[in-house]
């Protein structure tokens, strides 16, 4: 087994340490995420996705337990975090928030000027990663970014990080806010990129998304790893997902329905597969009259 | 319209205007919204909708045409405080919206500048503080909160507020799914029981299979008016728009074309699941 690219050990943290208004986000979490995994990341509100996911790139400091990137424990002696950033391209949750240039071309570029990238290669990444998120550069590159649309700044935002071509692209939410064929529009992209090579891990509450991606999933809850598989294993654990707040895909709660209702039709996570899944039945329906 | 809460008439709205940077958000739109209504708003990115939220409580105001609320001209300086107390608004972005240093401040904030006697901004704050399942992270400050306890926040300040009508722009986009259901439920429930209107902005069509009436905008238009089954059944059929249908609606019509006899209507899962039992079982299949 290959040296997983990120990998947490034994992850504590608590914010406000030593406070009265300590809060314990991240209980003991061990988890190893290797290279061009596309990992999906659930838990429900509160249970310390982003508190984990800010760890991988060194932005926050374990309360115990380490860090590894590409080898290096980012908090040994001498560790350089720079390089675990350049690594890791970090997208927040509300990244919106976090746009402060004059212009969205000044907005996208700010990363890779920040690397000392000649100004054309600048220009260039700029262009890039506003095409990628569907943005057109004469018509957006000009405007300031505050004076968008939700949905817009945020593609801003990501544009942002795909900017720096990191090797590992942490998401947090991306598609909260996207309109449906942006959302699908991302989803391809994501998955484009991940056979390009990137190491994927996407925070999502959508379900939907999890099936339609990932490879794995982890989830969440109350700051520990509570589940740890393939999408397939993670999903039959219906009860366990409701206990922690979660739910199934849509197509995984049609074919239970069917199922509860005496149809004989087989697995589905997604709505394609739910569709091969339920015409199948239907030729094999006692009555059909085909 | 006798009892329309809102009145929207040709609104039209042009951010920065008469500059190369105009943006013209909202191009002579048009609706009523009744005291009670469940009112849905779908449209792609910047199609309109925020902009549009944004009228309905005075934080803008039209370019042109104009927007009544109980009757009263939004664009009348003299009402604006008036407007606001009966029209609450949850914001796309929780960040844009907290204001205290301490989440029951926060949430007692609308409430305290409505004048109430203490004793009912505690119990207002308390019981939205419930129904978002926040009670317990009361003391904390908002900035210290998870992504979806802050929009939890947010909508507690504004059912604190017991506004006439509830806007929720995006509200629910960072909540767990069975947060998200709770929020959606606790709203319903405001609008079946209390009588509150409500309009519910979200790109999640799932989300507005209860609403009376969903209003599609696209480019400041209004593209559709009509009940969910209606709107969602044809709202990827223009053009170039930028809508598309639930996938569920999806499924059932491609399952239809498949030749699965299947009825009209299909919005959630469970409907459609027992239309599908319903046609296998019937022996409704065929080819
Ligand atoms: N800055 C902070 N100070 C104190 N506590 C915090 C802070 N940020 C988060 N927390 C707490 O840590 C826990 C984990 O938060 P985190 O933001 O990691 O959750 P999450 O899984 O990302 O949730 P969501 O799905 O709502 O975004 C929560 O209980 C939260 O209240
Ligand atoms: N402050 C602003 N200044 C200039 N233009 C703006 C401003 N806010 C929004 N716009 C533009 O107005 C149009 C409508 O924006 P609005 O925010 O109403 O869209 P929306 O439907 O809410 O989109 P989303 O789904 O992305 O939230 C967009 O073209 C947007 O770029
Ligand atoms: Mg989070
Ligand atoms: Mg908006």
């Amino acid at each position: 087994m290959p040296e997983p690219l990120l990998a947490c050990h034994d992850v504590a943290y608590t914010y406000r340490r030593g406070t009265p208004m300590a809060a314990e986000a991240l209980r003991g979490v061990t988890l190893g995420v290797a290279a061009g995994e596309l990992l999906g990341l659930i838990g429900p509100t509160g249970s310390g996705k982003s508190t984990l996911i800010q760890h991988f790139n060194g932005l926050l400091r374990p309360s115990r337990g380490r860090v590894v990137v590409a080898g290096q424990d980012l908090w040994a002696p001498r560790a350089d975090r720079r390089a675990a950033r350049r690594l890791v391209g970090l997208l927040f949750q509300f990244a919106e928030s976090q746009l402060f240039e004059e212009t969205v071309r000044r907005d996208v570029g700010y990363g890779p000027r920040a690397l000392g990238l000649e100004a054309d290669e600048v220009e260039a990444r700029v262009d890039e990663a506003l095409r990628q998120v569907g943005l057109d550069p004469a018509r957006f590159g000009g405007r300031s970014p505050f004076a968008l649309s939700g949905g817009e700044m945020r593609r801003v935002a990501l544009a942002g990080v795909l900017a720096m071509r990191p090797q590992v692209l942490v998401l947090d939410e991306p598609t909260a806010g996207l309109d449906p064929r942006a959302r699908a529009e991302l989803l391809d992209h994501i998955r484009a990129l991940h056979a390009r090579g990137l190491t994927v891990v996407l925070v999502t509450h959508n379900m939907d998304e999890v099936a339609l991606l990932a490879r794995r999933v982890v989830v969440l809850h109350a700051g520990q790893v509570a589940a740890d598989g393939a999408p397939r294993a993670v999903f039959a654990r219906e009860d366990d997902l409701r206990a922690w707040g979660l739910g199934l895909p849509q197509a995984a709660a049609l074919v239970r329905r069917l199922r509860s209702r005496g149809v004989r039709v087989g697995d589905a996570l997604t709505f394609a597969e739910a569709r091969r899944a339920i015409l199948a039945a239907a030729r094999e329906a006692p009555r059909g009259d085909r | 319209m006798g009892d329309a809460l809102i009145e929207v008439r040709d609104l039209t709205y042009v951010y920065h205007p008469d500059t190369p940077q105009a943006v013209r958000a909202l191009d002579g739109l048009s609706c009523s919204i009744r005291a009670g209504e469940f009112v849905g708003v779908v449209g792609g990115n910047g199609s309109g909708k925020s902009t549009f939220a944004r009228h309905l409580n005075a934080l803008l105001l039209p370019t042109a045409g104009e927007v009544r609320v109980g009757g009263l001209d939004t664009r009348d300086r003299a009402v604006t405080w008036e407007v606001r107390r009966r029209v609450g608004m949850v914001f796309q972005n929780p960040d844009n919206q907290l204001v205290a240093a301490v989440v029951e401040e926060d949430v007692a904030f609308g409430p305290e500048n409505l004048g109430l006697p203490p004793a009912e901004i505690r119990r207002r704050v308390d019981e939205a503080l419930e129904a978002v399942g926040l009670a317990e992270l009361r003391r904390r400050a908002p900035h210290q909160l998870s992504g979806g306890q802050k929009q939890r926040v947010a909508i507690a300040g504004v059912l604190a507020m017991r506004p006439a009508c509830i806007v929720l722009d995006e509200a629910t986009t960072m909540l767990d799914p069975q947060g998200r259901a709770e929020v959606l439920a606790t709203v319903e429930a405001l609008n079946r029981r209390d009588g509150i209107t409500v309009v519910l902005i979200s790109h999640a069509m799932d989300d507005l299979v209860a609403a009376d009436r969903v209003l599609a905008l696209d480019a400041g238009r209004l593209v559709a008016d009509g009940p969910p089954a209606e709107v969602f059944e044809r709202v990827d059929a223009t053009p170039g728009g930028r809508l598309d249908a639930p996938p569920v609606v999806r499924l059932a019509r491609e399952l239809r074309q498949a030749g699965l006899r299947l009825p009209p209507g299909l919005l959630t899962v469970e409907a459609l699941a027992d239309a599908i039992a319903d046609a296998l079982g019937g022996g409704a299949a065929h080819a």
